[in-house]
């Protein structure tokens, strides 16, 4: 299939940047949307161009390195998959298809389509974990966990931290991304014991971050390859409101 | 090259003990004093971080990703093997020792073995306190399902994400020492080299990839834990970035290779579409529990598989291995497959693959159960190719996942450089021939929260804290050498993009060194790799500069060391003249078309050491004594 790209170009934070036209000529309908940006990377770098910067790796679906606006739409027009896992075959002859980054003030542009994502990781170091030494668990077996509770927590586990709840939250909020983990650990025997300082201090990093408030448009739940829920963001929440009121007065 | 395995005394079920107790231990008010850096995030080196920043160690972590969590321990599927035998089947310790030694085809260190083994059980509890959400039964205890080369049910799972959640389990307790302060990432950094200074590791040189700026970084000791070299081969199920620089660049200084032609070939993999494919991706292994696998008797067969009546398929590895079936090993499950494609009964338009078949697993325990065992595995299989795997069988073809070689390593995984530790897939040391399902987990794991942790601190305790910054002459150089390559990639301003190189690469070596191998055809690829590399030098094209993120420099850096470790790999898969697990020499088979080992001539591990680029690299070995499992031939039939 032929096709016109439409691509974010910028050379740095500070650069403007712009939208640049690529024609795509011999597009095959089983090649995946990144190897469909291969193709034109290497065109562009035998005509002496300097290739689309966009960031990949496990072409999978699970690392979430990848991630682009399609068309205005997270990781394009399916639901549930990533950017690398969109095949050509969602398209047709003649498309014109537009690719910019995520569009976030806590994500800042680097490169092309590459942005800054590094306030993920300091949100879980904020508490998104449970602290335990290497060497001092009990065994595996000793606490059981109702199955239901293991599948929920395993729901909410499967966020990749790719970002496309920031890119298609009109806040730019990461509460999904944040609910998710505070639901995950939340969810588990282990993780009761932090329940209440973790979500405090989460919810804190994600501010300090840059990152909007969540004001319920739930349009994070539809881009998210994943399908990760909303309502975890309805039981940070709850956590958070019975975790501000128990707080013990600080100084 | 000295070649010290240092494995302790004593029967093989007390020598961890024994040697944790003989080790020497850092005080815990001087371990603050001592600084290690760890090169990776993946299961070992973020499990190493986390639990050395525990200890008290000032732990520096260095990803090429933009953070630790992207590591392509992420994308691991099945599981991860332990020795609990909670199903009651008759697992035990020992017995997932002898497992993981016949199954590495009598190519691996049987102390290491044993210990990895003992130390599973740990890692399931570490993992599971820290949240990990493992697959659970109805009362709430945890579930195991059954992998390739073992008779038990031994392997825990997280859906078909394992790899993700136990990294997320490790990268949170990094997470949680970053914010202890004890431990320092540095997102989006390559190590370029090595500093060695009077043969001793004492620190690295890492390009930032946003500015282009070449740093130095000292420490007490160097950890790498920067995976396999799959993708020597351009076309594996590795992640795109995954690389052998940062064990090529230690090989360069001194640090032995050790078997670099074991590289394991997964049996279950969606075959390639086109020309233009990228990688390769992986099903899960766990899928041949319940699928299948069948070509049509007939060869050249056109029609769809639901015309084929059953009477006319081949079951071929029920038909060959009835007591293993579907669950062989990966090495005979992926030859298998190969034959009958190159036999002319592959499947598919390309007719380049077998089918994995579930209609049966569906109609006798319903669509339910086999979506809610597989159901991210269906719909992954679907999104990649349009086909409905509920309705229509799978098609797979075997495709390069994993590398058992790598840098040599001692019982304390120190490499024979001293202060250079080695764990995870980048180590050679416990999979042997052929690894085992669901056990890269567990030795990525077992390597970085359990034994590095320890053994580090007996080096440790014999050095002399800070005894050499990074303002020492040798740190200069390697700068400089690391900047003058890069400046040179640049430079050659050719007309061939990275990618045609990496391609034409990874075709030569997967001819010649990939599935099975012959005399004539590495002979042949060793007088091609270095064509290709000079070509590579002349011609290459690496657009933009040095000074910002430039991804096509990136991949320059790592193809060109791929050029130069391809050889070392051919050279150990000619000079390994037997047949061994992964490695099929087409001159060694038994009569039933299995791998025919030379035990009297070949029951070593082959370390090589370099000796220039395009010079013949030194071949040292370590004989590998079986004192425990008798050496036999594998069956599994």
């Amino acid at each position: 299939m032929k096709l016109t790209l439409h691509v974010w170009r910028q050379t740095s934070h500070t650069d403007p940047g712009g939208f640049q036209r690529y024609d795509a000529p011999d597009i095959s309908a089983d090649m995946s949307f990144l190897e469909m940006l291969d193709v034109v990377n290497e065109r562009i770098t035998e005509h002496g161009g300097e290739p689309i910067a966009f960031e990949h790796d496990c072409r999978e679906g699970i690392c979430g390195s990848c991630g682009m606006m399609i068309n205005g739409v997270p990781h394009g027009p399916k639901t549930m998959i990533t950017a690398c896992q969109l095949h050509m075959r969602s398209f047709n002859d003649g498309d014109e298809i537009w690719i910019e980054p995520w569009r976030a003030n806590a994500f800042p542009v680097i490169k092309d389509l590459v942005v800054r994502r590094d306030s993920f990781d300091d949100i879980i170091a904020a508490g998104g974990y449970i602290s335990v030494r290497t060497g001092s668990a009990p065994d595996g077996n000793a606490v059981p966990v109702p199955k239901v509770y293991a599948d929920e927590a395993m729901d909410a586990a499967t966020c990749i931290g790719c970002g496309a709840c920031v890119a298609a939250c009109p806040n730019a909020s990461a509460m999904l991304f944040t609910s998710a983990k505070v639901a995950h650990l939340g969810q588990l025997p282990q993780g009761q014991t932090e329940r209440w300082d973790r979500v405090l201090n989460m919810v804190e990093a994600h501010d300090d971050a840059g990152f909007g408030n969540c004001t319920n448009h739930g349009a994070c739940q539809l881009a998210c390859p994943k399908g990760i829920s909303v309502d975890y963001i309805a039981q940070l929440n709850r956590d958070l409101v019975r975790a501000t009121l128990r707080a013990r007065p600080t100084g | 090259m000295e070649l010290n395995s240092r494995i302790p005394e004593g029967p093989i079920e007390e020598k961890w003990d024994n040697h944790r107790f003989e080790m020497k231990l850092v005080n815990p008010s001087n371990k603050r004093k001592y600084s290690v850096i760890i090169v990776g995030s993946g299961l070992a080196g973020a499990s190493a971080a986390a639990t050395m920043g525990e200890l008290g160690y000032e732990v520096k972590v260095f990803t090429y990703h933009d953070s630790p969590r992207r590591a392509h321990s992420i994308a691991a599927q099945g599981g991860i093997n332990a020795a609990k035998n909670y199903q009651n089947d008759g697992d035990s310790i020992y017995r997932l020792f002898y497992d993981t030694v016949k199954g590495g085809d009598f190519r691996s260190r049987e102390a290491n073995v044993y210990r990895l083994s003992q130390i599973s059980l740990d890692i399931i509890d570490q993992a599971v306190a820290q949240g990990v959400p493992f697959a659970r039964e109805y009362g709430g205890m945890l579930a195991n399902r059954s992998f390739g080369g073992a008779q038990v049910s031994r392997t825990f799972y997280a859906r078909g994400q394992t790899g993700q959640q136990l990294l997320l389990g490790a990268y949170q307790a990094l997470e949680r020492q970053v914010r202890e302060g004890k431990v320092k990432v540095h997102n989006r950094a390559e190590m370029l080299d090595v500093v060695v200074v009077d043969g001793v590791a004492r620190g690295i040189v890492v390009r930032d990839m946003l500015t282009g700026k070449v740093e130095r970084h000292a420490a007490d000791a160097v950890v790498l834990a920067t995976g396999g070299y799959s993708n020597v081969f351009f076309l594996s199920t590795n992640a795109k970035a995954c690389n052998v620089t940062a064990t090529w660049r230690a090989h360069r200084r001194g640090a032995g290779f050790a078997n670099p032609c074991f590289t394991q070939i997964h049996p279950t993999c969606i075959p390639p579409s086109g020309d233009y494919q990228s990688k390769l991706t992986l099903m899960s292994e766990s899928l041949r529990n319940d699928g299948r696998i069948w070509v049509p008797e007939e060869a050249g067969d056109e029609r769809r598989a639901a015309q084929i009546p059953e009477s006319e398929r081949d079951y071929y590895l029920e038909r060959l291995y009835p007591s293993f079936g579907n669950l062989t090993p990966r090495d005979i499950a992926s030859r298998r497959a190969k034959e009958m494609v190159d036999a002319g009964h592959g499947v598919g338009a390309r007719k380049n693959g077998v089918f994995l078949d579930f209609s049966h697993a569906i109609d006798r325990l319903g669509r339910e159960t086999i979506s809610e065992r597989y159901g991210n595995l269906f719909a992954m299989y679907e999104k990649i190719t349009g086909e409905d795997p509920y309705r229509v069988p799978m098609r797979i073809y075997p495709a390069p996942h994993y590398t058992m070689g790598g840098l040599w390593v001692d019982y304390n995984l120190m490499s024979n450089v001293p202060g250079l530790f080695v764990i995870g897939e980048a180590n050679f040391s416990d999979h042997g021939a052929n690894r085992l399902g669901a056990s890269a987990l567990m030795q990525g794991l077992a390597d970085g929260y359990f034994v590095v942790p320890m053994t580090i601190g007996n080096y440790l305790a014999k050095v002399t804290p800070g005894q050499v910054d990074d303002d020492h002459a040798a740190f200069a150089d390697t700068e400089r050498d690391a900047t003058d390559r890069v400046e040179r990639l640049l430079a050659v301003n050719g007309t061939r993009t990275v990618d045609s190189f990496h391609i034409e690469l990874g075709k030569i070596v997967w001819e010649a060194c990939g599935m099975s191998r012959s005399e004539k055809g590495l002979k042949k690829a060793l007088e091609r790799i270095p064509q290709l590399r000079d070509e590579f030098w002349s011609d290459v094209r690496v657009p933009g500069s040095g000074d910002n993120l430039n991804q096509s420099l990136e991949k320059a850096g790592r193809v060109a060391d791929f050029m130069e470790f391809a050889e070392v790999m051919c050279h150990d898969a000619l000079a390994r003249d037997e047949s061994a697990g992964a490695h099929y020499r087409v001159e060694h088979t038994t009569e039933e078309g299995e791998a025919k080992r030379d035990d009297e001539n070949f029951a070593h591990a082959a370390v090589w050491e370099f000796n220039g680029v395009g010079e013949a690299p030194t071949l040292h070995k370590e004989s590998l004594e079986f004192e425990y499992v008798e050496l036999s031939q594998r069956s599994y039939k």
